[in-house]
């Protein structure tokens, strides 16, 4: 292929054939042995931790990294996976640095944190590596859960289920379980199909049974969910995408960046994926800087996140922004999407300069436009095809407590149910959490 | 820079640090090297009698423990005396003192305990120009059971015999080098002053066992899955050191005794305090075999600093702090002090909580926003949460003024007073 990165147009093999391993390999790479040793050696085992606090699955960081330093990586991975079953790629994917390494203690100390995050990598794929799974099954008790979504805090949910002794049945839209570990993380975050090899892992509980390319209005309804079993979990995500608002949205060339980056992490070969020479990412958030980057990584010579408020309101970490800016993505903050235009068969986006005051977000009159051959929006997903009969709240599931809905019998958890950041470690505790408040419920019933 | 020079009992070297007898003076290239790096002295590593030489185990001599990232903490050995010809280490001896005659040279020394071997093996070393011996009395492996090293340095009439014999069939300075590994390091020190030593050494190491392996069940260092103990040195042995340094410097009959002072001596502040302890100089090893030959620089130049600072000489520095080693019962009990947390120092970690809760005596507070106080009704002062912070300074003792009251006892702080006169002594001597 004689592409190049100034080859107009959107085209694969913009870069030489052996770019893009490279590229696409491992963004951190794993701790060695000694690496970790020295890593956990600067753990000061605090009291009643800020990092587990931190820890939206609350897992026992201390202690987890007390295990590494003292040669048993084994009992840290039970440590870890034992309040979270998606351990290993929350530690490839958590934003650390807004959660258990900011709260760390040498953070304030030296500005320099324990790496909590390569330090339960190492833990967790010490286990799976081995191929153990440290969990059984307790005694069966009749009772059959169904958990619509296999992504994160689906699996969460099943896995728990299953392990307190109930049958599961996991139904996902998609034809592959894992949902945004599988098709929404960066692929240099989760290299060497680690997504798939953890659902794999994971079902070794036994008990689970996943239903590839079922959804609620897709081969099954709630109802019928409801009669079929003693309890529902609903964790099927935000499969819906904002809208741009902007004259020129449906035009070609513009596409959700979620679509990217699913279609990116499934592509066997990425330099057989067409990329534009300029892209145009909308959005501040975390898929924005994955698509944006992404998009860096296969040959696209000009990439511009735009962002409509300030920089620090971006929801995307400062560690992840300079991610983005060392990989040459140009950041504009403060500018808010006006128009697609065509022009010349590629695009023009054109944007006004905003001000974020007292009474919102207001375009200062002025504009500019930004040549590009894509445009993807990354500005947020909404829930699609809420279930009738539930309440919603902003948008998504009502829930309380545990991930209790409004209708007795169905529990929700994940990016779709409201309250909670939408990360993945997030939907893992939220699973976590309503499986064993499921439990409770099926239990209490029963006696 | 200060003049670091010394003239320990009457042996001259540019600097009060020297390297102990041991693998880095076992030969010619490495005590080159060591004068090179700038060392003032060196004791070179034990000559037994003529004959034979003795054998080494040919698997690990060493064990250790670490730190932190691997930070060697103590290091333990089970090697023997020199096991080269002794005509070989006497050549060389002599070749290096002719070449470095500014340095000290010190030989080590270790013979039956025999009149006859210890006039031979003098004899044989008259003309080699070192400036003196140091006679092996503390290493507690392989020699000991051939009735040698400390199998002498535990039986303190041995010591003297030894000693008066050495002083009796040579003109050379006398180092008496004593093991710690007996119940008091006094009566091993009278002997030696008895004998006629013009100075003695300590610690040698101690008895250990590093670590055990938990697979082969074997102790450390293991030849063949068998391990016997060795002598433990490095950093770790450094409070045992000063301690027994500090009693000989301290006591009536041993005072003045000049001390060769030797025991996890790392950095020039380990040095430092040691003199301060009332060694005349320091000799150092452990460190040596961790980092080489080059740290001797940092010393010289940290103790040069540090004298300068205080504008001291090095003889001034000797036995500073001396007068203050005092037995418990006459430290003052109306020393009251109290934990304090510098809270913009704190970072929070809570170590001092979970020590002094699960631990000491509940005197530590915490609040939901994880701020760390201390209660002074309960703070007994154990200095605990002081050890276990990992921020240097950032819980300090704070006196209370005299006249103040203690919220812990509601006494007054009063004026001196220990345990001799406490009323809970039922052997103190009544107050005037």
């Amino acid at each position: 292929m004689s592409n190049s990165q100034l080859t107009p147009g959107v085209v694969p093999g913009r870069l030489p054939a052996d770019a893009y391993a490279k590229n696409f390999g491992d963004h951190e790479p794993p701790l060695d042995m000694h690496e970790a040793r020295v890593a956990a050696d600067r753990c000061y085992f605090c009291h009643d931790a800020p990092c587990i606090t931190a820890c939206p699955t609350s897992i026992d960081i201390p202690l987890f990294i007390r295990q590494i330093a003292t040669g048993t990586p084994e009992a840290a991975a039970k440590t870890i996976l034992s309040q979270n079953i998606l351990g290993g790629m929350c530690a490839r994917v958590c934003p650390t640095e807004t959660l258990c390494e900011e709260a760390c203690v040498r953070e304030a100390a030296e500005g320099k944190p324990v790496e909590i995050g390569r330090l339960q990598r190492y833990a967790t794929d010490t286990v799976m590596a081995a191929g153990v799974h440290p969990f059984t099954r307790a005694a069966p008790t009749g009772r059959s859960v169904a958990v619509v979504g296999a992504g994160p805090a689906g699996l969460a949910a099943a896995h728990r289920l299953a392990m307190l002794g109930h049958d599961v049945v996991i139904y996902d839209a998609r034809p592959k379980a894992g949902g945004l570990n599988e098709y929404g993380i960066a692929q240099y975050k989760a290299v060497g199909d680690f997504a798939q090899a953890e659902v794999e892992w994971l079902l070794k509980i036994g008990g689970i049974t996943v239903k590839t390319g079922m959804a609620l209005g897709q081969g099954i309804t709630l109802a019928e969910l409801q009669k079929a079993h003693d309890a529902v979990f609903l964790g099927m995500g935000l499969a819906g995408v904002n809208a741009l608002r902007a004259a020129g949205e449906d035009l070609p060339g513009v596409r959700p960046a979620v679509d990217f980056i699913a279609e990116l992490r499934q592509a066997k070969d990425k330099s057989a994926l067409p990329i534009g020479r300029d892209v145009v990412v909308i959005g501040g958030g975390m898929t924005a800087v994955d698509a944006a980057v992404q998009s860096r990584l296969l040959g696209a010579l000009n990439v511009t996140i735009v962002y409509r408020r300030g920089q620090e309101k971006m929801s995307a970490s400062g560690y992840e922004q300079d991610h983005a800016t060392s990989a040459g993505v140009r950041i504009i903050c403060n500018a808010s999407p006006v128009a697609v235009h065509p022009a010349g068969g590629a695009l023009e986006v054109e944007f006004a300069y905003t001000v974020d005051g007292p009474d919102g977000l207001k375009p200062t009159g002025e504009t500019f436009r930004l040549r590009a051959d894509q445009v993807f929006k990354a500005i947020g997903q909404t829930l699609s095809g809420a279930p009738e009969g539930l309440e919603l709240a902003g948008g998504k599931i009502a829930v309380t407590g545990a991930g209790r809905t409004s209708v007795p019998g169905i529990w929700a958890g994940g990016d779709c149910a409201a309250g909670g950041e939408d990360l993945t470690v997030t939907a893992v505790a939220e699973g976590r959490d309503a499986a064993l408040d499921i439990h409770a419920t099926l239990m209490a019933a029963r006696s | 820079m200060a003049d670091l020079t010394s003239h320990f009992i009457g042996i001259k070297s540019p600097n009060p640090f020297w390297l102990a007898s041991a693998p880095p003076t076992d030969k010619e290239y490495n005590v080159r090297r060591a004068f090179e790096a700038g060392w003032g002295g060196v004791v070179w590593k034990t000559l037994g009698s003529e004959g034979p030489p003795i054998v080494n185990v040919n698997g690990p001599r060493y064990g250790a423990i670490w730190g932190a990232d691997r930070r060697l903490l103590g290091l333990n050995n089970i090697e023997l005396i020199t096991d080269r010809p002794l005509e070989v280490n006497l050549a060389e001896i002599r070749r290096v003192k002719k070449d470095y005659p500014d340095r000290a040279m010190i030989i080590s020394l270790m013979v039956p305990c025999d009149e006859e071997s210890w006039k031979d093996i003098l004899h044989r070393i008259e003309d080699t120009g070192a400036d003196g011996v140091e006679l092996n009395f503390g290493c507690p492996h392989g020699m000991a059971e051939r009735g040698m090293g400390s199998a002498v340095g535990q039986v303190p009439e041995y010591i003297e015999m030894v000693t008066a014999w050495v002083k009796h069939y040579s003109k050379m300075p006398c180092i008496v080098k004593l093991t710690p590994n007996v119940t008091s390091i006094l009566p091993p020190a009278m002997a030696a002053k008895r004998g006629g030593a013009d100075a003695v050494s300590l610690i040698n190491t101690v008895k250990s066992i590093t670590n055990v392996d938990l697979d082969s069940f074997s102790p450390f260092p293991m030849i063949d899955g068998k391990g016997s103990h060795g002598g433990y040195c490095g950093p770790a042995v450094k409070p045992i050191a000063l301690n027994m340094v500090g009693e000989i410097a301290r006591h009536d009959v041993t005072r003045g005794l000049p001390i060769s002072g030797i025991g996890g001596v790392t950095t020039w502040r380990d040095a430092a305090e040691f003199l301060a302890m009332g060694a005349g100089n320091v000799q150092v090893c452990t460190a040596a075999m961790t980092y080489g030959f080059k740290i001797v620089q940092e010393m010289i130049s940290g103790l040069s600093q540090y004298l300068d600072e205080k504008g001291m000489t090095l003889d001034q520095l000797v036995g500073r702090a001396v007068p203050n080693f005092v037995e418990w019962q006459d430290l003052n009990l109306n020393y009251v002090t109290k934990a304090h947390i510098d809270q913009d120092a704190c970072i929070k970690c809570g170590r001092c909580y979970a020590a002094c809760e699960d631990t000491s005596h509940q005197a530590i507070a915490m609040t939901p926003e994880r701020v760390f106080t201390v209660k002074d009704e309960e703070c007994v002062a154990c200095n605990l949460c002081v050890n276990v912070c990992p921020v240097d300074n950032c819980i300090t003792m704070v006196e209370m003024p005299k006249g103040a009251t203690d919220p812990r006892t509601g006494k007054v702080v009063g004026d001196y007073a220990n345990w001799t006169t406490h009323p809970n002594n039922p052997s103190a001597q009544a107050a005037e």
